[in-house]
């Protein structure tokens, strides 16, 4: 029983399994259970023991969700039912759900095919982003093999349920991992996001029940099933169950993708990375993500599941740790967010197809030693008024702004030395 | 030049696979740019006639993905990943170099038309970085040196 069930089963290349490898390695195993041993209630009370909570960055109990399509099912009547994969990982510093597309993509079928049966799913569409060609060649290859033995497609396993899984592949825009987007991006819409209520597993994908799920929340699901949720929560170092993957980049000797207990600290994270390259010193690490809040040296113990980065001041998100050393400016890096932001927005709502262009040029001003005080003030203000509900409809200038907040709180006085010309840090 | 019959018959294909024609319209427009480079207007209009969808609803989506180009392009497009973490890793190094090499800058086209630069958000390859995809498979390639990037260009040209 491996205590990595997320990757224990990848290859050192990263290369997809045939399906009759992956069912020599054990895989397969959690699928079989589900449909033979268990009610779809049953398995969804296994998810919620488990502890399982979405690992597309809002940590969302995913047993809460899988009830909320259920009843949406049961209220909606007879008719198709979806579970949407979100595989349009963009979110900078993201680069998990890669590795689980490319290599295993049996396990996120399996995975997939299990939820689809917990919910009262017909159809899964696993939405892929057009940069992940690899990941989306493998995934319709083993989706091919699983049609053609009886893994998918018309009663699957002699269970009497039936499923339909496909893959749509993206063209490149970061706004699709939303929620809402994707489900307008499925539809042919332009993918913008929609008001909610309704939710969608009440009015989803072609207004019919609709759940989204992480690549990662999926892959955790075979083995959840196959080993029980005691074992899952036991691999955890807090209560917070299973394991993590956790992508470490920026200013570490060897960036890599980590999977370890839920609530490794950084400290641990960054050994495993070599620790900071070129014998430099931690400046500073965003936890989850682009769009996560700076924690620094003090933080470096902090167990990072979603509870414990939340009340240190930040939030666990995709788990994609960001490193800056010391000598890498945090103007200039969250100048880099703010233009990814900036440049990624869908530009229907005001604060953030205008604003977010605005901060990304104030921040250019002042890293070149050209702002004023008065830019200060209005990225203050820029902050202040991106409210997280009501202003726009999706999270994203929320997001977006939320390393700026955290940078201007932290990193007031490099700021202000940037106004009179110089950067005590320097340039990455 | 019309599209191909089979790109029509792809095309139809596609609107039975993914759900209708409105879900096929950015499938449409992927095999239209497989086949052409690119998605001309007329293409454009070809493809929403091949659907029955309105030329402004596949325009709709058209001018909203980053990867649907609708001008012409190099044989070999490069997208060189501008966010933080390749930053981190010396990216703006290999930006400088790659330009200067291509004397070209962002979203443009070497006059030989051979190459296309194209800055694109995180690719999911940090721990490569810094990288860059390449050529029509979307190559992930990294870590980049402006060396690298040299022999890469050197290579195709």
């Amino acid at each position: 029983m491996s205590d990595k069930p997320l990757t224990g089963r990848a290859t050192a290349d990263r290369q997809p399994h045939s399906l009759a490898a992956w069912r020599r390695l054990g895989g397969g195993a959690g699928l079989a259970l589900a449909l033979k041993r268990h009610s779809p209630e049953a398995i969804i009370a296994l998810i919620e023991a488990a502890g399982l909570r979405g690992r597309g960055g809002a940590g969302f109990p995913t047993a809460n969700k899988w009830r909320f399509m259920r009843a949406g099912a049961e209220k909606a009547g007879p008719g198709a039912c979806y579970l949407c994969v979100n595989g349009d990982e963009t979110e900078p510093g993201s680069f998990k759900d890669r590795l689980l597309m490319e290599a295993l993509p049996q396990q996120l079928i399996e995975g997939a095919t299990i939820a689809a049966y917990a919910m009262g799913a017909t159809e899964v569409i696993i939405l892929v982003r057009d940069e992940y060609r690899a990941a989306a060649a493998a995934l319709s290859r083993a989706i091919v093999e699983a049609e053609q033995t009886g893994l998918l497609g018309r009663d699957i396993l002699g269970s009497g349920f039936d499923l339909t899984m496909r893959v749509h592949a993206s063209a490149g825009r970061y706004i699709v991992g939303e929620e809402t987007a994707l489900i307008a991006a499925l539809e042919g819409e332009r993918p913008v996001p929609r008001h909610r209520p309704p939710y969608p597993a009440v009015s989803g994908l072609w207004g019919r029940p609709t759940t989204v799920n992480n690549v990662e929340t999926l892959s955790a699901v075979p083995s959840i099933v196959e080993h029980g949720a005691e074992w899952y929560q036991g691999l955890s170092h807090t209560n917070e169950g299973g394991t993590k993957l956790y992508g470490v980049s920026g200013c570490v000797a060897r960036p890599q993708l980590i999977e370890a207990p839920m609530g490794t600290t950084a400290r641990e994270l960054f050994d495993l990375c070599g620790g900071i390259r070129q014998g430099r010193a931690l400046f500073a690490f965003q936890p989850g993500g682009g769009a996560t809040a700076f924690l620094e040296t003090a933080e470096l113990d902090v167990p990072l599941d979603f509870a414990h980065t939340k009340r240190a001041g930040s939030s666990l998100g995709t788990g994609a740790l960001i490193v800056l050393d010391d000598h890498a400016c945090p103007v200039a890096a969250i100048g880099r967010h703010m233009r990814f932001y900036a440049r990624e927005s869908c530009g229907l709502c005001t604060p953030c197809r205008d604003g977010l262009p605005w901060v990304a040029k104030l921040l250019d001003t002042i890293e070149a030693g050209k702002g004023t005080r008065g830019d200060i003030d209005l990225l203050h203000q820029h902050v202040a008024l991106s409210g997280p509900s009501g202003r726009s409809y999706c999270d994203l200038n929320t997001g977006a702004l939320t390393p700026l907040r955290s940078g201007l709180e932290r990193f007031g006085d490099i700021f202000a030395a940037h106004l009179q010309g110089s950067c005590p840090v320097g340039r990455a | 030049m019309s599209l191909s019959p089979a790109i029509r018959t792809a095309i139809a294909q596609a609107a039975a696979h993914h759900g209708g024609p409105k879900a096929a319209m950015l499938e449409a427009l992927k095999l239209v740019q497989e086949a052409e480079g690119w998605v001309s207007d007329a293409h454009l209009k070809e493809a929403a006639e091949a659907l029955g969808v309105t030329t402004a609803e596949i325009d709709s989506l058209a001018t909203f993905y980053s990867q649907i180009f609708r001008s012409p392009v190099g044989d070999t497009v490069i997208l060189l990943c501008d966010g933080l973490s390749c930053f981190l890793c010396g990216g703006d190094a290999v930006r400088d170099a790659v330009m200067s090499r291509l004397g070209i800058g962002f979203g443009e086209t070497t006059p030989d038309g051979k190459f296309t630069l194209i800055n694109i958000c995180c690719v999911g390859g940090c721990d490569l970085a810094p990288v860059a995809l390449v050529g029509p498979e979307r190559k992930l390639v990294g870590p980049l040196t402006a060396d690298d990037l040299d022999a890469l260009i050197g290579g195709a040209r």
